[in-house]
Formats: structure tokens, C-alpha cells, sequence
């Protein structure tokens, strides 16, 4: 069979335990898939010889009955992760040339269940940004464009070379993480499934921190099925995660039934911004109709605080990453700067840090340090923290009034062209994640799926929000969604 | 609250960042613009509220404190810009 990486991860596995194709197949359909696909700059650090070895080892497994899900499927892991052995940058200068001793816990569970790694994938430089633009490595490119115009679209950031990489059919999946939106606001953007669990569902060791009370890892997938499966794989207890929950990970996939029947969906009011376009507002109504069709009770709710979740997560964001960040001194891994004659320690960390961070990094770590200052720790750190505990207790109270799951657009818009940005304020930027960011403060479960294509026929899509711990009634309930919407749209390719 | 070059400076020496001199005055500028929209959080009444410091409660796990780790050394160095004698390398701190 021919164009064995457009597979899924379940069409793929079936076919994997039917015998109708091996992992070396799928593994080197995806393999070529990448090497043509240069151009949109997702693959940053390519591990082909791995990819083999493990393709090997999985068809082994197969042929023995012992194959989990993940099992000779090959995906791509996003450069936050640390992988044994290869490049782990964080699209960042700073780490240049860092090759860890150490697995992330999330990336060592999909190797121990069978999954293929075909390399390192393109994202923000310390996954600080909404459009891929921060990445030292250059922009990742979409694979979608509107119509026959040729500019280059961003697929969003984070993680926007997985993004790219699923919305291309280079790999089965990948791994993305979400510190305010970075995984649902890229799926948004290019036609993918997203889903940040709830907060603790996956462990964060080895993960490079940015924000770690938000920070969290989850799929990437081109199905909601395929997110169930991944998710299982991903999730559980670790010890070396002193926030990793230790609860029973179900068997999510079991619990796509698609019937939603009798569950309460909440639309929350304040989630109806101002100047919201109207393909946004009409996207929003077509899946509260389809909510509705499926049998699912639509109900108004109010999260009163949700307006303040912004500024909240630019408090609390930079000043995690500017105590997560000085860790990067020139001392113990990547890059340190060349001294002058007489430069002492001090000029050592300075020149280094200026020469190894890019731009939005440097100004969100000085941003964390400022409103961590003696003598704004309380005007801007603690109060942003009070607030925090306010938009968690929005979301308490209506789940506690029995909403089973609140639906939401992903995002403001359709995916903008890379460098449209460049002149507006950061804050413009920032407002990409309005919709997402309550969810990481709150540290709920969300989901991210394509329902429809926007007037230049670029993917657009809802989002889900579960209560803590029920990912898998959440994906059921994005699975009754997907169905529905019959999200087919592909990018035509170019590259 | 408005940040002025000098403040914006000393935020870059607390971050330990070298920012050029021409340089301070955009960064103040950006500052300001970023803490204008983070003033929002002066309309929110959080009387009576306390700073979040865990999203879902839960206890840290405790165990034994014994050493569970160690003699790694060489890994430890590997990715060191500078590492000597199985020392990390730094230019000099004591006069």
C-alpha cells in the first residue's frame, strides 16, 4: 500500500496486527514523507537510524502477540522533550549542542509501548509563543494556504512544527505540550486534534520547564480516537514528578461510545468576545447545534473572571520561567558566550543569556523578574495568583452545578501569515490564547477539534473542556463532536 | 506604574541579561506596554482570597530520605561548555 503515513494510529495498528503492513513500511513512508518535506521546516533534529531500530524491534513484538497500541507507530516528538542521546534544544540558541543522558518520562513510556521516534519537531524557543516565529531553528510552515495564495501561514505555537508535521502526514502523531494553549491553538489552526489533560495526568520529567504549575504534555493527532489512544499511552504516576497524580490511567479508547446523550454542555457568555469574527460566532452555533442533535442538553453558564485570565497568565507564566530559566547560565549545558579579556562570572551569565535567548524569551524572563522584584511580589505576583484561585472556582462552581462539559471556540481566528504579527504589540500576539488559558489556570482537561474551514478555506475548530481527571468522558464527547462536524478538509500539497 | 530606562535596566541586571544601553528604552517601552495590560488585575476584588499555590489539591508524596542517586559524574559533565579536572569551569569568581 502506498501512502502508508496519511494513516491514523488506529487504522495504522489494525492494520499492524492484521499483518497488512509492518512498522519498517510505515516507518520508512514517513521517513521519505519528511525528507520531501523540507521546505516546511518541522523535523529540526531527523533520527532516521532510531526510527529503523525501533521499527525493527516493534515488528518483532507483533509478531511475538505482545503489541500495545503504540506499538511500530511512528511519531514525531516536539525538541522539549529530552531524548537520550539527541539534540533536546528547545528551539532555543541557549541549549545548542545539549544532548541529554536522560529520558523524558513522557517519551521513555511511548518507546517502552513500541512507538516509533522519527525525530525532534519545531516549536517556540522554550514553547514562549503562538505562531512557531520565536523558534531559533526559523519558522515552521503550515502545510495549509488560503486557496492559491502562496504566503506562508503559521501553524501556531507552540508546538506548531507537530502541528504541522500531523496536518502534513509526515508522521502518524506527535507529542505537543500546553502552557497556554500550545497544543489546541496549533490543532486549531491545522485541521488536528489536541488534548492538554487535566494538570498531572502527564508527567513533566525531562520535559523542558517553562511555566511549571501550567506546563503539560499531551497528543497530536489526526483523529480524536487517535488522541485517546496516545493519551493512554502518555499518562500515569511518576516518581519523579512531585505534581504527577498517581490515579489509574482508564482505557480511554473504550470509552468512545459517541453517546452523549442527557449531558449538560455549557456555553459560557463571557466566551462571546468583542470583535470576534463572525465565521468564529457562526462556528461556535453550528456545534452547539450539533451538541444539541447528538442529545446533549445546551446550558448558558458564566465564568465571571474569564476576562482576567490573560494578564493573570502574564503574571504567572514569566515569572515560572524566569526562576525555570536562570538555570541557563553557561556553566553546566549548551551554550556559553566568548568572554573579553577580564569579564568576570557576572559578565559570563549576562553575555551568555543575551547571546543564547531570543527575544520574547529574554523579555518574558525580565517580565517574571520584574513582578518578582522586592516590592512588587505582592502587587503583581500574589495578586494574579488570588485571581487565578477565582477563575478555578468559576470552573468549580459549574461543574459542581452538574456541567458535564463546556464548549468554546480554540481560537480567534484562522491561522495568519507568517511575519503579519511582526508589527503589533506583544499583547495582540498574547490574545491568541484567550480562549485556551483559563484552562491551563484552572489545570482542567481540554480538547481541541476541527469542525470547519473559514471563507479562504483554512481549518478552524472548537474546543472542549472537561472536569479534572474525566479525560476520557471528554473525549468521548469530542468524538460525538468529530462526528458530527465530519472534519475531512486536507492542505493540497506544495511543499 | 510606568518603567523608565533605569528600571529597565536594573530588571535586566537582576535577570542577569546584557541589554545595550540604546537599547533600554524600546525595552521600556515593551515593559510598559505588557504591565498595562497586566494592571486589568487592579479591578478584580480578591478580598479574602488566597494566592493559589497548588491547581489540584493534593499532599506531596514523602519518602525516606536516603541517597537514591549518584556516581554519575562523567554524565553529569558531558554537556558542559567547560569541564575540568571532574569540575564544572567558570572564569574567575575570587579576586
Amino acid at each position: 500500500m502506498s501512502d502508508l503515513n496519511k494513516l491514523g494510529l488506529a487504522e495504522a495498528r489494525d492494520m499492524l496486527r492484521a499483518g497488512d503492513t509492518t512498522s519498517v513500511e510505515l516507518t520508512e513512508a514517513c521517513l521519505k514523507a519528511i525528507d520531501q518535506a523540507d521546505a516546511l521546516n518541522t523535523f529540526v533534529h531527523k533520527t532516521p537510524e532510531i526510527a529503523m531500530e525501533r521499527a525493527k524491534a516493534a515488528d518483532a513484538r507483533i509478531a511475538t502477540g505482545d503489541a500495545p497500541s503504540m506499538c511500530g507507530l511512528p511519531v514525531g516528538i516536539k525538541d522539549l522533550f529530552c531524548t537520550k542521546g539527541v539534540e533536546s534544544q528547545a528551539a532555543s540558541r541557549i541549549l545548542e549542542g545539549f544532548k541529554p543522558e536522560y529520558e523524558s518520562t513522557v517519551s521513555q513510556q511511548l518507546a517502552d509501548a513500541g512507538a516509533v521516534m522519527l525525530g525532534k519537531l519545531n516549536m517556540d524557543e522554550f514553547a514562549m509563543g503562538s505562531s512557531n516565529e520565536t523558534s531559533a531553528y526559523g519558522n515552521a510552515v503550515s502545510p495549509w494556504r488560503r486557496g492559491n495564495d502562496d504566503a506562508q501561514l503559521t501553524p501556531g505555537g507552540s508546538s506548531g512544527g507537530s502541528a504541522s508535521a500531523v496536518a502534513a502526514d509526515l508522521c502518524l502523531a506527535a507529542t505537543g505540550t500546553d502552557t497556554g494553549g500550545s497544543i489546541r491553538q496549533p490543532a486549531a489552526f491545522t485541521g488536528t486534534v489536541g488534548i492538554k489533560p487535566t494538570y498531572g495526568r502527564c508527567s513533566r520529567w525531562g520535559i523542558v520547564a517553562f511555566a511549571s504549575s501550567l506546563d503539560q504534555a499531551g497528543p497530536m493527532t489526526k483523529s480524536v480516537r487517535d488522541a485517546a489512544i496516545m493519551l493512554e499511552a502518555m499518562c500515569g504516576h511518576d516518581p519523579k514528578d512531585s505534581t504527577s497524580a498517581d490515579l489509574a490511567v482508564p482505557n480511554f479508547e473504550a470509552m468512545l461510545t459517541g453517546d452523549i446523550k442527557g449531558k449538560k454542555i455549557g456555553i459560557p457568555k463571557e466566551y462571546h468576545m468583542d470583535g470576534m469574527p463572525e465565521e468564529i460566532e457562526t462556528l461556535w452555533a453550528e456545534g452547539r447545534a450539533m451538541m444539541k442533535a447528538a442529545g446533549a442538553e445546551l446550558v448558558d453558564i458564566s465564568l465571571p473572571h474569564t476576562k482576567y485570565a490573560l494578564p493573570a497568565y502574564y503574571v504567572i507564566a514569566p515569572a515560572e520561567a524566569s526562576s525555570n530559566l536562570a538555570r541557563y547560565d553557561g556553566v553546566r549545558f549548551g551554550h556559553r558566550a566568548t568572554l573579553a579579556a577580564g569579564d568576570g562570572i557576572t559578565e559570563m551569565y549576562e553575555k551568555t543569556r543575551a547571546e543564547g535567548f531570543g527575544h520574547e524569551v529574554q523579555r518574558r524572563v525580565m517580565i517574571g523578574t520584574y513582578v518578582l522584584s522586592a516590592g512588587f511580589y505582592d502587587a503583581y505576583y500574589n495578586r494574579a495568583r488570588r485571581v487565578r484561585a477565582l477563575i478555578k472556582k468559576d470552573f468549580d462552581d459549574v461543574f459542581a452545578a452538574g456541567i458535564d462539559a463546556i464548549l468554546t471556540p480554540a481560537t480567534p481566528s484562522a491561522a495568519f501569515g507568517l511575519g503579519e504579527m511582526n508589527d503589533e504589540d506583544p499583547v495582540k500576539m498574547y490574545l491568541n490564547d484567550v480562549f485556551t488559558v483559563t484552562v491551563n489556570l484552572a489545570g482542567l482537561p481540554g480538547i481541541s477539534v476541527p469542525t470547519g474551514l473559514d471563507h479562504q478555506g483554512l481549518p478552524l475548530g472548537l474546543q472542549l473542556i472537561g472536569r479534572p481527571w474525566e479525560e476520557g468522558d471528554l473525549l468521548n464527547t469530542a468524538y460525538a463532536l468529530e462526528s458530527a462536524a465530519g472534519f475531512v478538509a486536507k492542505p493540497g500539497k506544495w511543499w | 506604574m510606568s518603567i523608565d530606562k533605569d528600571t529597565a535596566a536594573r530588571v535586566a541586571k537582576l535577570a542577569r541579561i546584557k541589554v545595550e544601553e540604546d537599547a533600554l528604552p524600546a525595552l521600556a517601552q515593551e515593559f510598559n506596554t505588557i504591565l498595562g495590560f497586566i494592571e486589568q488585575l487592579n479591578e478584580v476584588d480578591v478580598t479574602g482570597v488566597e494566592p493559589m499555590t497548588s491547581v489540584t489539591p493534593q499532599r506531596l508524596k514523602r519518602r525516606e530520605d536516603v541517597v537514591t542517586d549518584g556516581n554519575q559524574q562523567a554524565k553529569v559533565l558531558k554537556n558542559a561548555p567547560d569541564a575540568r579536572e571532574g569540575f564544572f569551569a567558570v572564569p574567575k569568581v575570587v579576586e
